[in-house]
């Protein structure tokens, strides 16, 4: 299985450490070549108005666009969540995401640099706490009756998926932590 | 090894401003280009081109050569103008040891201090203590001992100096060879030349334990000075450069708009030649650009 890591800009590197260590094959995707030959996808943490610029003039937006249309597993975190989302408060004009899950999300929600935190959340499946780092994160501020919300800080839905689309509000690639990694490729080996 | 003064905020172990919190900003940059913006407008035209992050300040690097006198931190209302305007980061540069204007500048909630040798410093001795701070701090460094002796004081980001204002890119490619050369060259090494390596380097032993195991510094590296081409950007990125910093090289030149959004692509695609040749294309003129041998002053010789 190959799982590609969309390397326009960003923390894309932190996530092929992650998954190569799940024994994952895990090459960088910057062309619409690249990502034919993938079998998920994953979204790093990044700045979403640079990565939604580079997705227009890197002719991306339309494969990439339809590759989700047809069942391609995406992992969206922070910039990436962005990017899937079906609605963005406080985005640029210009800026366009995918509607792969159904909810809306508010960039830099959470506030500036000063306001960015980690703590401890309680994912639905795993017996410890997961460490997640929130770097100007998105705030998840409306969830579409058809998504599964898999963990919240303070109330509010930072772990969410819906069919084969799953996004964080977090950083799982800052953190030597695996786990959410491992529930990402085990759902591309046995879709729910 | 790291100090954290953070703030416990809830039971759940939220925490702001550690060392990861940090840090994970300067990760989110990578693979991406900064820009020095001295206008609101400059500051649109930058994010619309693609940056991670704007530098706000008064004067770029290459006015500030032309000014002489002394150079300070931006005016806040200058600051607050361009955090107005845009919604990616926004970084400002703080004289070197000068922690005043770094607390102003933290009341001002920008993103990221650049502790900056293009500024007049205001302390020959110390730099900023940047663990009294919960905004993260970026330090130039011209040497693998000046970045951990950075890193040590706090810095969550390193930037490889170079030298600010001439559009020259030697110097940024001499201080980023010299920093990844001793890198390379202390994962060579055995136990007992770390000792050696701390002392030459006067820098802390468990920071070059650290990348005799890792090869790589523990805060991202970024180039900075003198890069004013798509070309410029791509080489620093060859080089092991993680993202880079373009400062006079944009709004100095002929067509900033073109330029900004064409280093922004080649950066993203620094190891595909094909692509740098179409973007590299009708771009107008670059900044002219001045010899070493053209300068007094040097501002990486600014910093201890």
């Amino acid at each position: 299985m190959i799982v590609g890591v969309l390397a326009l800009q960003g923390a894309f590197a932190a996530h092929q450490d992650r998954l190569t260590a799940l024994g994952v094959d895990a090459p960088a995707v910057r062309t619409a070549d690249q990502l034919a030959r993938v079998d998920a996808l994953v979204m790093p943490g990044g700045e979403s108005t640079t990565m939604s610029h580079l997705l227009r003039t890197n002719d991306l937006f339309g494969p990439l666009g339809s590759a989700i249309g047809d069942g391609l597993p995406v992992f969206g975190t922070c910039a990436g969540m962005i990017i899937c989302a079906t609605e963005v408060l406080d985005g640029r004009p210009d800026q366009r995401s995918f509607g792969a899950i159904d909810v809306g999300v508010r960039r830099n929600g959470y506030g500036r640099q000063l306001k960015s935190f980690e703590s401890d959340l309680d994912v639905s499946g795993f017996d410890d706490p997961f460490r997640a780092v929130f770097i100007r994160a998105p705030i998840v501020e409306r969830v579409g009756d058809e998504v599964e919300i898999l963990a919240c800080h303070d109330g509010v839905p930072v772990l969410l998926r819906q069919r084969s689309c799953t996004v964080a509000s977090f950083h799982p690639e800052l953190t030597p932590d695996g786990r959410l990694h491992a529930m990402f490729v085990e759902s591309i080996e046995s879709p729910s | 090894m790291i100090r954290k003064y953070a703030d416990d905020m809830s039971e759940t172990g939220t925490v702001t401003a550690t060392f990861e919190v940090k840090r994970g900003l300067a990760e989110m940059m990578k693979g991406g280009v900064i820009m020095d913006v001295v206008t609101p407008d400059q500051a649109k035209i930058a994010e619309d081109a693609g940056a991670v992050a704007v530098m706000a300040l008064e004067r770029v690097p290459a006015d500030i050569r032309v000014d002489g006198g002394v150079a300070r931190m931006s005016d806040p209302e200058m600051i607050e103008g361009i955090q107005s305007v845009c919604s990616i980061p926004v970084m400002a540069k703080a004289r070197i040891g000068h922690f005043v204007e770094a607390q102003i500048l933290q009341a001002l909630d920008v993103d990221f201090i650049d502790e900056s040798e293009v500024l007049t410093p205001a302390d020959e001795t110390h730099h900023i203590d940047k663990f009294a701070f919960d905004v993260p701090f970026v330090c130039g460094a011209t040497n693998l001992g000046e970045a951990l002796r950075r890193i040590s004081e706090g810095a969550a980001m390193i930037r490889s100096k170079g030298e600010a204002g001439t559009g020259n890119v030697v110097e940024a490619v001499r201080h980023l060879r010299s920093i990844i050369g001793d890198m390379k060259r202390i994962t060579q090494s055995d136990q007992a030349e770390l000792f050696e390596w701390a002392k030459r380097l006067q820098a802390p032993l468990p920071l070059i334990q650290e990348i005799a195991r890792t090869g790589k510094l523990p805060v991202p590296l970024f180039c900075a000075g003198g890069l004013a081409t798509p070309a410029d950007a791509a080489l620093a990125m060859q080089l092991g450069a993680e993202s880079v910093f373009v400062g006079s090289g944009i709004f100095k030149s002929d067509d900033p708009s073109p330029r900004a959004k064409a280093i922004v692509e080649a950066t993203t695609h620094f190891q595909d030649p094909d692509i740098l040749a179409k973007v590299s294309r009708g771009l107008g003129a670059p900044m002219t650009g001045i010899g070493m041998d053209e300068i007094d002053t040097r501002y990486a010789e600014r910093g201890w």
